[in-house]
């Protein structure tokens, strides 16, 4: 019999993909630092930390791991992993890109350029980096230079007085 | 108790000192509206629905998490009070997906009722437009999260009295949403199509799966022979639906209902359940005598099937084999009647009315088809039966009464209180005593296994032997139970488990009951409805069902037969626990 949803190949887009190699060379790294946390008052938030600190994100496989030994729903700590923006679900893409949302660029804009990413780079807004892993998409607050609003940045690059229609040429040169 | 002295809207009264001020208020008839509020299950105070001004607290509270104090004054209904009340619903209007007409809690919605009670003409905020996703995934519950005002009754509902925690809060601010882990569908998640969460949401944004459409389908193709069958909870729920009073019996109805929607035979499922009671009964006497795996815990409520498949694997061998009852049923419509109807098993649709959205997972199981055919073709739980008779324009409550079918039809007392949390163990009791013995059983009530608390022990004597038996009722008692069995504090020969709190007749399925803080209590009343026509039937023990006897005789041989395996017994299957 199949046992369904073992995360053998995943359709959403997380990171079970790479599940193998987490469980490989990660998971007992993962055990270590629940295990250390276990007995503490309240030891998600520390254990979530600790993970991020780590991997760089929270690899999934971590977190079911999180799951079983605290014996506490996973949807429980995806909760928690979501609600907090210190967190990350996938690794950093290979390209950052900052879009600064202070108020200056705001005003020109900045949110439309927001939106354009979103759309260009198929994110919901909620997970921040591509499916492919290959951007990463924060919001910021103010880049300092309100002379060129709206500005994003990418991997340290700045791009100045955009357009959302400037934004899919910019992508191409990545 | 000790008591406090408290003023609500003038009124001085002493409470009791552990009370809030919602309960104090309504206990001198002053009702406070709620919304997230479920007593002992939800109590978060997230919707501020039910603030009330408190002398000498600088702002409004909320009423369902405040305590009363010594001397606290309490004003329920001022010009402030009234004025927050309806900025609230406004807010929850203005990120709400508003469909009424079309939305499957149209009539039976508290949002509805509280927009209508506060006199809510118009939404003075500009909309938030909700996404309208919609996952209808899973065979049994359906999400929309355009609906969802963010109560959290499901959640904790699903946690803590369930012990499955499948959906939860995440993202934050405007984002914010109840989602299963990595926003997957509960289809793929270990949920276990319980219901429980669409009892308790106060609006549309949990429903059941509606398959009611499949069954008119069915009943209008000429070429098949539409048989169905109704789990014992449904007769004591479905006057609910037409404005009777809870519990209230409607067997005689029900049966005319469903003949006059066109079924081709109406039988019962408790005619199954006594067949259940020969089989499982039997299995546990070969297992007590034979050095089988103990404890035996019984298989008939597919929601706990399931969360034993992802949470206790490890009790696998301890489940019966025995199918649940009415898959027992479809399984002998398609062989033994079919047969001795002359009919075509292929051309059998067999449709369960059950108080159960998890049912309609267990008849998908592919393993559940001992004939070749599926045992079952769909199930629809009694808010869809009577949504057709609705549909159907029969005016139920002047139907005159019917009786089942033969030759699959006829139960005892004892198939009638499968419904009810206990009612199988005392069942299983009722013939295995007599089974062991030899003798006639003068007492048939067990009464040690009756009774609504969450995790029930007794020590039953049969024979020589003691016999120590538990009843669970609602997934999380039953993971209760179990750890402590795991950690070796408990042993018992004999575990009934039941995965709704109360058992079926509290099922997913059930009638809507508006006020959800009502919902534990109405179980009494249905509970109380099935003992009573229990007392009522002229035999109690289920070997004694005369049907079923012949269906022994002519068909099956004895209990446990090869023949009864196939077509009676099935396995389960490890699944994850995320
Ligand atoms: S949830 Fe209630 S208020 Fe909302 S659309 Fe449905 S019936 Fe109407
Ligand atoms: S059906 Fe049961 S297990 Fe599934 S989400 Fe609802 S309460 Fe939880
Ligand atoms: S789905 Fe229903 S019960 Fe759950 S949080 Fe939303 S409104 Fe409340
Ligand atoms: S805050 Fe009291 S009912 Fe919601």
């Amino acid at each position: 019999m199949s046992e369904p949803n073992v995360n053998n190949g995943c359709r959403c887009g997380c990171d079970a993909g790479s599940k193998m190699d987490v469980q490989n060379s990660k998971l007992k790294e993962a055990d270590e630092i629940i295990y250390k946390h276990k007995t503490q008052k309240g030891p998600l938030l520390s254990i979530l930390n600790e993970f991020q600190d780590s991997f760089g994100y929270l690899p999934r496989a971590a977190l079911e791991e999180t799951s079983k030994v605290l014996d506490m729903p996973l949807a429980e700590i995806y909760g928690v992993a979501t609600f907090y923006s210190r967190f990350t679900l996938k690794p950093r893409g290979e390209h950052t890109i900052s879009v600064c949302l202070g108020t200056a660029c705001y005003v020109k804009g900045a949110k439309d350029i927001f939106d354009e990413l979103l759309k260009e780079l198929k994110l919901d807004g909620s997970g921040e980096t591509t499916d492919d892993g290959k951007f990463t998409l924060e919001a910021t607050r103010c880049l300092g230079c309100c002379g060129l609003s709206p500005v994003m940045m990418i991997d340290g690059e700045v791009y100045g007085r955009l357009t959302p229609e400037k934004v899919p040429e910019i992508l191409k040169k990545y | 108790m000790d008591k406090v002295n408290v003023t609500i809207d003038g009124i001085v009264a002493a409470v009791p000192s552990d009370y809030t001020v919602l309960e104090a208020a309504r206990s001198l008839n002053i009702d406070i509206p709620t919304l997230c509020f479920l007593k002992g299950i939800n109590e978060v105070g997230a919707c501020r629905m039910c603030v009330v001004e408190v002398e000498r607290a600088r702002t409004l509270q909320a009423a369902c998490v405040l305590p009363v104090s010594e001397g606290m004054v309490v004003r329920t209904n001022t010009p402030k009070v009234r004025e927050a009340r309806k900025t609230i619903l406004e807010l929850i209007l203005a990120r709400h997906n508003r469909e009424c007409t079309t939305c499957s809690k149209n009539l039976n919605c508290e949002l509805q009722k509280l927009c209508d009670e506060m006199n809510i003409k118009e939404v003075p905020y500009q909309p938030y437009e909700m996404k309208v996703e919609i996952d209808d995934l899973s065979p049994c519950v359906v999400r929309d999260t355009s609906k969802c005002i963010l109560c959290g009754r499901c959640v904790n509902v699903c946690k803590k009295v369930q012990g499955v925690g499948a959906i939860d809060f995440s993202k934050r601010g405007i984002n914010t949403m109840v989602t299963p882990a990595f926003g997957q569908s509960l289809n793929d998640v270990a949920c276990i199509g319980c219901g429980q969460c669409i009892k308790v949401c106060p609006v549309g944004a949990l429903s059941e799966k509606d398959d009611t459409e499949e069954v008119w389908q069915a009943l209008s193709n000429p070429d098949l022979h539409v048989i169905v069958q109704t789990a014992p909870a449904v007769r004591v729920g479905l006057g609910e639906e037409f404005g009777m009073e809870k519990g209230a019996p409607v067997t005689g109805k029900m049966v005319s209902a469903l003949k006059r929607l066109g079924f081709d035979k109406v039988f019962d499922t408790d005619f199954a359940a006594d067949l259940t009671i020969i089989e499982e009964g039997n299995e546990l006497i070969d297992r007590l005598n034979n050095g089988g795996k103990l404890p035996l815990i019984t298989s008939c409520s597919p929601g706990w099937v399931k969360y034993c498949e992802h949470f206790f694997p490890d009790f696998l061998d301890n489940l019966s084999t025995c199918k649940s009852p009415h898959e027992m049923f479809g399984a002998i419509a398609k062989s033994y009647y079919a047969k001795k109807e002359g009919i075509d098993p292929s051309k059998i649709f067999v449709v369960s009315v059950m108080p159960c959205t998890a049912k309609k997972f267990e008849c998908k199981r592919p393993e559940l088809s001992g004939t070749g055919y599926a045992d079952v073709d769909v199930v629809i739980t009694t808010r869809e039966l009577a949504r057709m008779i609705k549909q159907a324009r029969i005016n139920f409550a002047k139907l005159e009464d019917s009786k089942f079918d033969k030759i699959l039809g006829e139960s005892t007392g004892a198939g009638v209180i499968f419904g009810v949390t206990g009612g199988v163990m005392e069942a299983a009791l009722r013939t295995v005593a007599e089974v062991v013995t030899g003798k006639e059983l003068q007492n048939v009530e067990y009464t040690a296994v009756r009774g609504l608390e969450g995790i029930r022990e007794a020590q039953v004597k049969i024979g020589d032997l003691d016999v120590k038996v538990a009843v669970a009722n609602g997934t999380g008692n039953a993971k209760a139970l179990l750890d402590r069995i795991r950690k070796g504090e408990a042993n018992y020969h004999f575990i009934e488990i039941m995965g709704c709190p109360g058992g079926c007749i509290n099922g997913g399925g059930q009638p809507f009951i508006m006020d959800k803080n009502e919902i534990y209590m109405s179980e009494v009343d249905r509970a109380d409805s099935l003992y009573n026509i229990d007392r009522s039937m002229p035999l109690r023990k289920s070997h004694l069902n005369p049907e079923v006897k012949t269906l022994y005789d002519e068909y099956l041989g004895k209990p446990n037969s090869e023949k009864a395996h196939k077509l009676l017994h099935t396995h389960y299957t490890k699944r994850s626990r995320f």
